[in-house]
């Protein structure tokens, strides 16, 4: 039974192999001359500016928590479509009360001024 | 009716769709209450649990399965159900004037209340694993929450967020201790895992597994060592969310404890009572020590809740033993009926204390109570001795049969331990009893009727059912035979 893993073992051991090889002989090998613009975050030739944790206001938060709540919804939607020949009544009588919570959610974030941006 | 649902699925677990659906009309109809009415939120929350109360009590005594046996109706599931339900209802109570004193008055910890109510009620209820996840999850994330619900005070956030994180690194190993039982066994549902581990599949990783699950609700029901988050957790809270999630998850933890380990992993005995016995001796011995220094109430009782937890936890050592098996459990479910009186008791004086600000909430603040508010004072020194074990309390009773459980299962250093802890416990509820009775203070108390009204009613249950303790003991008996 363990023997059927032993591909995804060897692919494991070879994958770190090669990777520790690329990286390791470039480190051994390679010339290395630090200067400062090579420490600098982007090479590209953009200089950073301000600080790196900068302040996001919080109505984003609020945005992203509706937008994964009718995210997961809409992921629900689909396996239940595939099925729903078989499931019949019972599958619609069950979509329709999924619904029907979610929108309780909805209709009590929309009247506490959740989808508001001011 | 159709391949994928009976009647009696629904029928099974009646009560908590009841809950749900009442939370969720509470929820729009809390929108349309204007603020100075909130009350009112209140009101329908205690209406909907009395009506989920009634349908449980009229069920009573019926047994089913629902939804491909996922669910079971049965005797224990209806005396757990109902202690949930008047814990909710006393939850309800401490906080219709608390909050409102305290600023933090909305509708939102009414819904969040019932729908952590209807979490718990799904976990008593759950005989497959997914279902105790699901239902974990549910009574947790609105208690994270109701934690958090005084932003302005720092502690409060503190307290959310700690919950949260904790609480959702505990049901991580949970849901690992899940995954490896099903890889073990093939099944979640109590049954299955039964029907494979006796056929003796590989068994260490059932063990494994049960070990994680044990780790998991270790945390919910705050058994020493994962019981770190608990005092800063129940001090930051607001003190009516602390009552009832003291109360109300442990129960709910406990409930779903037993029936995994009673039902799933009857082959496990010879390596889980040793664990058991351990976790049990050690939440005893470090609740009721770390107890001792405490100055602050809610912390008091934070480690006192922990301290209990390890009572508890000694009902379930012997749970290998089909001989004893039932009268401990009995007893357990008593002593958690005694815990939910006491402490419900206890946090509704700490309520009537508690001024604005976090002030009034150290024991030097409960200096000459007795001389200022004798009903209050005595009431206070009722669930002290209560949680003592200390005639004629509740409490007293509750140990008594515990102990006596534990002696017949085997465990006499277990009992022995328990004895002793109880002994220390003693110094600091006294040290309580002895600032209000003998030390010069000018404590004030608030007078919201039904704070008084919940510590008035345990007080009088406190006493009352310690005197004629076999109606309520027979109750919990008949509960635990119908299980197996």
């Amino acid at each position: 039974m363990l023997i059927e893993y032993i591909a995804i073992a060897v692919l494991l051991v070879l994958s770190t192999a090669v990777a520790l090889i690329a990286v390791g002989l470039g480190t051994i090998f390679g010339p290395q001359k630090k200067s400062e613009a090579k420490s600098m975050p982007y090479e590209s030739g953009m200089s950073p500016y301000g600080e790196g944790t900068r302040r996001m206001p919080v109505r984003f938060y609020l945005i992203a928590v509706l937008f994964i709540l009718f995210d997961i919804e809409v992921v629900f939607f689909l396996p239940w479509a595939v099925v729903f020949r078989q499931l019949t009544w019972f599958g619609l009588a069950e979509m329709v009360i999924f619904i029907t919570i979610l929108l309780v959610g909805y209709f009590y974030a929309w009247k506490k001024g959740a989808l508001e941006w001011e | 009716m159709s391949q994928y649902i009976n009647p009696s699925d629904l029928t099974t677990i009646l009560p908590a769709i009841v809950l749900t659906v009442w939370a969720c009309a509470l929820l729009v109809a809390d929108l349309f209450i204007p603020h100075e009415r909130k009350g009112w939120t209140a009101v329908l929350a205690a209406l909907g649990l009395v009506v989920s109360l009634d349908i449980t009590l009229i069920q009573a005594g019926g047994t089913s399965t629902g939804f491909k046996g996922m669910v079971t109706l049965d005797g224990f599931s209806t005396f757990l159900n109902a202690l949930l339900l008047v814990s909710g209802l006393f939850g309800v109570a401490l906080a219709y004037g608390y909050v409102r004193r305290m600023g933090l008055e909305r509708g939102e910890y009414y819904t969040l209340l019932l729908f952590s109510v209807v979490g718990m009620m799904l976990m008593v209820q759950a005989s497959d694993l997914i279902v105790v996840f699901i239902a974990l999850e549910l009574l947790s994330i609105p208690l994270y929450v109701l934690a958090a619900l005084n932003v302005r005070q720092i502690e409060s956030e503190e307290a959310g967020l700690k919950y949260f994180l904790l609480g959702s690194f505990s049901t991580g190993f949970l849901v690992y201790g899940i995954a490896l039982i099903f890889g073990a066994t093939g099944s979640t549902s109590y049954s299955g895992i039964v029907t494979a581990a006796s056929a003796g599949t590989s068994s260490l990783l059932l063990t494994i597994g049960a070990a994680l699950l044990l780790v998991g609700f270790g945390f919910k029901v705050a058994a020493v060592p994962f019981h770190m988050w608990t005092p800063d957790v129940y001090q930051g809270a607001p003190t009516s969310v602390t009552a009832f999630m003291s109360s109300g998850a442990k129960i709910a933890g406990f409930a779903a404890l037993l029936r995994v380990f009673a039902l799933a992993f009857p082959t496990l005995t010879a390596d889980l009572t040793p664990i058991l016995a351990a976790l049990a001796a050690l939440t005893m011995i470090g609740g009721n020590l770390i107890a001792v220094s405490q100055t602050n109430i809610k912390r008091l009782l934070a480690y006192s809740s922990i301290a209990h937890a390890g009572y508890i936890l000694m009902a379930f050592v012997p749970y290998g033993n089909p001989q004893v098996m039932p009268v401990s459990v009995a007893a357990g479910l008593f002593y958690l009926v005694a815990y939910a009186v006491t402490n419900f008791g206890a946090w509704g004086v700490v309520i009537a204390l508690e001024k604005q600000g976090g002030k009034g909430l150290e024991i030097s603040d409960y200096a000459g109570l007795f001389w200022k508010n004798r009903p209050l004072a005595l009431a206070m020194t009722v669930f002290m001795l209560s949680l003592i074990g200390f005639p004629p309390t509740i409490g007293m009773v509750g140990k008594f049969y515990l102990f006596r459980a534990v002696i017949d299962g085997g465990f006499v250093w277990l009992a022995i331990v328990g004895v002793v802890t109880s002994l220390i416990s003693a110094y600091y509820y006294l040290r309580v009893v002895v600032n209000m009775f003998m030390q010069e203070g000018e404590p004030q108390t608030g007078s919201e009727f039904w704070v008084n009204f919940t510590w008035g009613l345990t007080a009088l249950m406190t006493i009352i059912i310690s005197f004629v303790p076999q109606p309520l003991f027979a109750w919990a008996s008949s509960a635990v035979l119908r299980l197996f």
